[in-house]
């Protein structure tokens, strides 16, 4: 059971592999162009009472080849002092933590890259991993502003790392299992008080650990009001200050891919993932879903991940920056709190019901 | 007698590789001269037990692994260091004088794992057949099981860490 079994032909292990890398390129890359073309580019133009980018293709829609071209051609710049190793490698370890991420969603029944046991424990630890990569980029700048704001994002990223796993916990008492394929499954076939018409997704029993799990995202991706660590009007950029050219690019594309990756985790926690209540076509569990979901989940998934990263991009276009001891505080003081509180009342409703 | 078929080659090579930049990665630890490099380093031997954990069929403790120590120790060893002093460039006397004191710990360290080791496995194997390894519910069955007390003991040692640190970061 793999990816490959939709296409019903047994392909060797080597093929197998490269059609899974391809398949995690396109799963990465693609959202991530979309959500920086529809959201980045038309969205904020829109709301901001401006058109945006229309002369590059229809609607502007080539803008982005046209500005990675222009990025490609940049000279690859580094400051006289900084720390070139690190400096090169720093870009490198937040893709890579995106790369990673993507290997456990799953698109479909039979679609996905690895069926981890434990996924969405998996998803939040190498998911940590790309602070290390925006501390060592901040620090290998050998600038101040760069430094302040790898520290900035690395003490946010930690404070906001824990409402973002506590969030998560009251999902996985709820479906009984860290799988992220249990975890769509126990969605869609599950029921709310008998009536099976919509499933169950976790939006409606964990509202409030949705509502944490997506301040967190936005705290992760620091997307604003959570960008203390690139402020623009104070830190110039922060860490990626003296980034230019194809590393720029790395970093910005390693945004935007996050925010997409984490994006369908979230609608895998609460959203139902790729399926639709299974009641409507009357399956029961995993092996009774017709094949066609295999084509049709991802569409699903991707659609589900839209919805998610407008809302996310909606706050960000609408709200002014947190200042950073506000940030700390509702953290540790609010989100944390609550998200505790969330737990228990989950783990004693689970044990009552 | 050892068949062919009973080695898994592929998993060999692989540990091989790994124990290889583990090493490595701990020597540069000690030997390289500047603090975040060293700590870098560091990371490479954390993600190596990582991946060796992954070749063991223990995922749930590999995963931990990531989260727990390149999540987030070793990124608050870095948060540390860049708050105080990490220069850019090679540092002197980063070299404890004392440092030959370790070595006879260091060894004595590793005799006693080897002894714990070897006394506890022997030659037992992996079983070859993946449903019969160790998965994460059976952990948890485990931790909230016969295992109970010990952890929360360690519940309570934690709590004592933090509230050290309340006590220690208030000014009043």
């Amino acid at each position: 059971m793999s990816m490959v079994s939709v296409l019903a032909v047994d392909l060797p292990y080597w093929a197998q592999s490269l059609l899974r890398v391809l398949g995690g390129l396109v799963a990465v890359l693609l959202p991530a162009g979309t959500i920086v073309y529809v959201f980045l580019f038309k969205m904020m133009s829109f709301m901001q009472s401006r058109l945006g980018p229309m002369e590059a293709g229809p609607y502007g829609s080539m803008q982005l080849f046209a500005e990675v071209g222009k990025w490609l051609q940049k000279e690859d710049i580094y400051p006289e002092r900084a720390d070139k190793f690190i400096f090169k490698l720093a870009p490198l370890i937040v893709l890579a933590s995106t790369f990673l991420l993507v290997a456990v969603v799953p698109f479909g029944p039979d679609a996905w890259f690895t069926n981890f046991e434990a996924g969405i424990f998996y998803a939040l630890a190498v998911s940590s991993v790309s602070v290390l990569g925006i501390l060592i980029a901040g620090w290998a700048s050998a600038n101040k502003y760069s430094l302040l704001g790898g520290l900035r994002a690395a003490g946010q990223l930690i404070a906001y790392e824990l409402p973002m796993v506590l969030a998560v916990i009251g999902v996985v008492i709820q479906a009984g299992s860290m799988n992220l394929q249990d975890i769509v499954l126990a969605q869609n076939a599950g029921s709310i008080f008998g009536w099976d018409g919509l499933g169950n997704p976790y939006v409606l029993t964990q509202f409030v650990g949705f509502i944490i799990f997506m301040i967190a995202v936005q705290a992760e991706l620091t997307q604003a009001p959570f960008d203390m660590p690139i402020a623009e009007s104070e830190l110039v950029s922060g860490y990626m200050t003296e980034y230019s050219g194809f590393r720029f690019l790395i970093f910005f594309i390693g945004e935007f891919a996050t925010a997409g990756v984490f994006a369908m985790i979230a609608s895998i926690l609460f959203l139902g993932g790729w399926g639709v209540p299974f009641a409507w076509f009357g399956w029961t569990d995993m092996d009774s879903v017709d094949n066609w979901m295999n084509i049709v989940g991802p569409l699903i998934l991707f659609t589900k991940m839209m919805l998610v990263v407008f809302v996310v991009m909606w706050v960000r276009f609408s709200y002014p920056r947190f200042r950073e001891d506000q940030l700390q505080r509702f953290a540790w003081k609010v989100l944390i709190p609550i998200s505790l509180v969330n737990i228990m009342v989950t783990a004693i409703l689970k044990v009552a019901f | 007698m050892m068949l062919a078929a009973d080695v898994l080659v592929a998993q060999n090579i692989g540990f091989g590789v790994i124990a290889v930049i583990m090493v490595v990665g701990a020597l540069r630890v000690v030997t390289t001269s500047n603090i975040v490099h060293a700590a870098l380093w560091l990371v490479t031997v954390l993600a190596g037990a990582a991946a060796q954990y992954v070749l063991l069929a223990a995922e749930f403790v590999a995963v931990t692994q990531v989260l727990v120590y390149i999540g987030a120790v070793m990124v608050l060893f870095l948060f540390g260091t860049m708050l105080t002093r990490a220069r850019i460039g090679a540092e002197k006397d980063v070299n404890n004088k004392n440092w030959f004191m370790g070595v006879p710990i260091a060894v004595l360290l590793l005799a006693t794992m080897l002894l714990a080791l070897n006394d506890g496995f022997g030659d037992e194997k992996l079983p070859a057949d993946p449903d019969t390894l160790v998965n994460t519910q059976m952990i948890s069955d485990q931790i909230f099981g016969p295992y109970l007390l010990p952890f929360w003991a360690l519940s309570f040692v934690l709590l004592a860490a933090v509230i050290g640190a309340i006590v220690l970061a208030r000014r009043d």
